[in-house]
């Protein structure tokens, strides 16, 4: 919602784009039949988009709007979607308009009681998270997008009405301002949000928990000197009976959050007049004396709700459409980004050949995996926000009033923020090696600073890549032959060395590792192998390189033995 | 008290007071409350350390 007197897009720092219709071919009578559909073309959509078009595949992308999303929404990026995105070719803009932090304190009675404080070291090229409103997140993928002129098909203002499944399609029934047409695809990612039609019409439902309690957010103009962190008020004396989460944003944006009170009516507190009263006693409380100006603000409640299949055949169903998470814990667009990458790799590697149907068997056990791990982590969080009991809230404010003279319970306050669910028990993950340490199999890589400048991670190709550790002047012919055969199993494999010293007589790219920071990262020594999969997770690793060992076990990822 | 909780358990501790207290009910809830601390002032053995937490939990002691 924004001010009286504005328009559903009229911002104060976003200038929305107008999309226009496009003709199809579709619409004059011609059968085109595109190997990959996506519905939606929200955050989750683009990123799956532009994931099939990083391995070559073409794919048509729906919206039935005409701008982006109204409001900034998501607003906490993590780390890992952000290497994501640099997998992706997409990150530059974002490190440069978002605003990246570490740091957060919560507060009980106006008094601090606990400092957050997320991992963070010279080491990783990204910080733990990063604020940016949800349109320009949209924009910049909406820009990366761009870049695939001939792969990715947008099309806005193209509604989804219907969906049916055939042996070897989905047709969907779309209306457009030039009329309906039915688009005809191999397969279908559907990202159409919380409200999913493509969900809907296959008689899909969502299951799961409401939790109790509506919470307000809302953003505001102000020139307000306070670090980007994250803070946490309990019983403040602007809202005692509830808590209130401070958020700064780019283009002096500020998102304010606040628990609706049990006997206040979510209705009556959206009014303008009563979200500005509850905003001003907010900003007296921090202290902030000056002007401000209401942008937008909107309402929700906390779910934990999930589809019991994140695959149905030739559909697979990613972000909101599969799965409503709480807010606590930043984990609705992040978990969204990795399901659209998740998704998409795998029907990249099935639609090409690389892989077969199998495959995607491994996409609801990953993301619906981790969309559990999403509930219990976030289900303890809610629990602490909104205690839906009255032992709850009693145990809360005990710990609360303890944590004023103990440090002991003050970690109950921590908001538990996202961190990459892993994948050790996925059918894809091959474990069991013999490694004191490292990056276990069915975990996300790890970064590593070189000391000539950039970031391990930034050489991680778009298909599988694999990693081999040298300790030698010359490269094993063993290794040779493992990459080779790679190769010839994934087209788009990429293979590197990490080598302490110079390796002659290789065309291969070699990272120089001199002080041994990525072996001991990777808990190497010569000949350790890691084969990392598209989209930041190692499948399996090895002590040392057999090279029909290793082509078995990417076969076998991918379905092929 | 050497051996203090993990916060992992710590937590479950926190899940199954509140359990009790919700079981116990508006009624009885202090009472079942004073039975646990009865219970566990017993079990740690060392009345300073019982006169500390009584402190400790009369300090900032608020509705």
């Amino acid at each position: 919602m924004r001010p009286a007197g504005k328009d559903k897009l009229e911002s104060l720092y976003f200038k929305y784009p107008k999309f226009e219709f496009r003709r199809v071919p579709e619409l004059d009578g011609r059968a085109v039949k595109h190997p990959v559909a996506i519905a939606g073309a929200g955050p989750v959509g683009m990123t799956a988009a532009i994931t099939l078009a990083c391995h070559g595949l073409p794919c048509v992308l729906l919206d039935s709007k005409d701008t982006l999303n109204d409001g900034s929404r998501a607003i906490c990026i993590s780390r890992h979607s952000f290497q994501v995105l640099r997998q992706l070719g997409a990150v530059d803009p974002f490190v440069k308009k978002a605003l990246g932090w570490t740091h957060g304190r919560s507060y009980y009675r106006d008094q601090m009681i606990y400092r957050m404080e997320m991992p963070h070291s010279e080491q990783e090229r990204f910080f733990p998270m990063y604020n940016l409103q949800q349109q320009y997140i949209e924009q910049f993928l909406l820009d990366r997008i761009g870049d695939f002129a001939g792969l990715i098909d947008v099309r806005w203002q193209t509604e989804v009405t219907d969906v049916e499944v055939a042996d070897e399609e989905v047709a969907l029934a779309v209306a457009t301002p030039a009329g309906r047409y039915t688009l005809r695809s191999s397969w279908l990612i559907a990202a159409d949000g919380a409200r999913s039609r493509v969900r809907d019409s296959l008689g899909l439902r969502l299951k799961g928990d409401n939790l109790p309690g509506h919470y307000v957010i809302a953003d505001i103009r102000m020139n307000h000197d306070f670090p980007t962190e994250r803070r946490c008020f309990f019983e403040s004396a602007a809202n005692p009976e509830a808590t209130i989460l401070i958020h700064r944003q780019p283009d002096r944006i500020w998102r304010v959050d606040w628990q609706l009170p049990a006997n206040e009516d979510p209705e009556h507190a959206v009014e303008e007049g009563n979200i500005r009263a509850r905003i001003r006693s907010i900003l007296d409380m921090i202290g902030h004396e000056g002007s401000w100006e209401l942008e937008w603000w909107s309402i929700y409640t906390a779910n934990t709700l999930c589809l019991d299949d994140y695959r149905h055949g030739r559909i697979l169903f990613a972000g909101d459409a599969a799965h409503i998470v709480p807010i606590f814990g930043v984990r609705g667009l992040n978990n969204g980004i990795v399901d659209a990458v998740n998704a998409a790799w795998k029907l990249a590697c099935v639609a090409d050949g690389r892989a077969r149907d199998s495959l995607l068997e491994s996409y609801t056990p990953e993301r619906r995996g981790a969309t559990l791990d999403v509930f219990r982590s976030a289900g303890k969080s809610s629990r602490f926000m909104t205690p839906p009991t009255r032992g709850l809230a009693l145990m809360r404010k005990a710990a609360l009033q303890l944590s004023l003279t103990h440090d002991f319970p003050k970690r109950f306050a921590d908001p538990r923020q996202v961190v990459p669910y892993n994948y050790r028990d996925s059918p894809l993950t091959v474990g069991g090696s013999d490694f004191a340490g490292g990056v276990e199999a069915g975990d996300v890589v790890v970064d590593r600073k070189m000391p000539e400048g950039g970031y391990l991670l930034d050489h991680l190709g778009s298909g599988f890549t694999g990693l081999y550790f040298c300790e030698q002047d010359r490269l094993d012919h063993r290794a040779s032959e493992t990459f080779e055969r790679l190769a010839g199993v994934d087209r788009l494999f990429k293979p590197l060395i990490v080598a302490t010293r110079a390796v002659a007589g290789t065309e291969i790219e070699v990272i120089e590792d001199r002080s041994g920071g990525i072996f001991s990262a990777y808990a190497a020594a010569d000949r350790t192998f890691y084969l990392v999969r598209p989209d930041l997770y190692v499948a399996a690793r090895w002590r040392s390189v057999e090279p029909r060992t290793i082509e078995e076990t990417l076969l076998r990822i991918l379905g092929r033995i | 008290m050497n051996d203090r909780l993990r916060f992992e358990d710590l937590e479950k501790a926190y899940d199954m007071i509140a359990a009790g207290i919700d079981d116990a009910g508006p009624d009885r809830e202090s009472l079942f409350l004073a039975k646990l601390c009865l219970t566990l002032a017993h079990h740690v053995g060392d009345l300073a350390v019982v006169e500390q937490a009584i402190a400790d939990a009369r300090a900032n002691l608020r509705p």
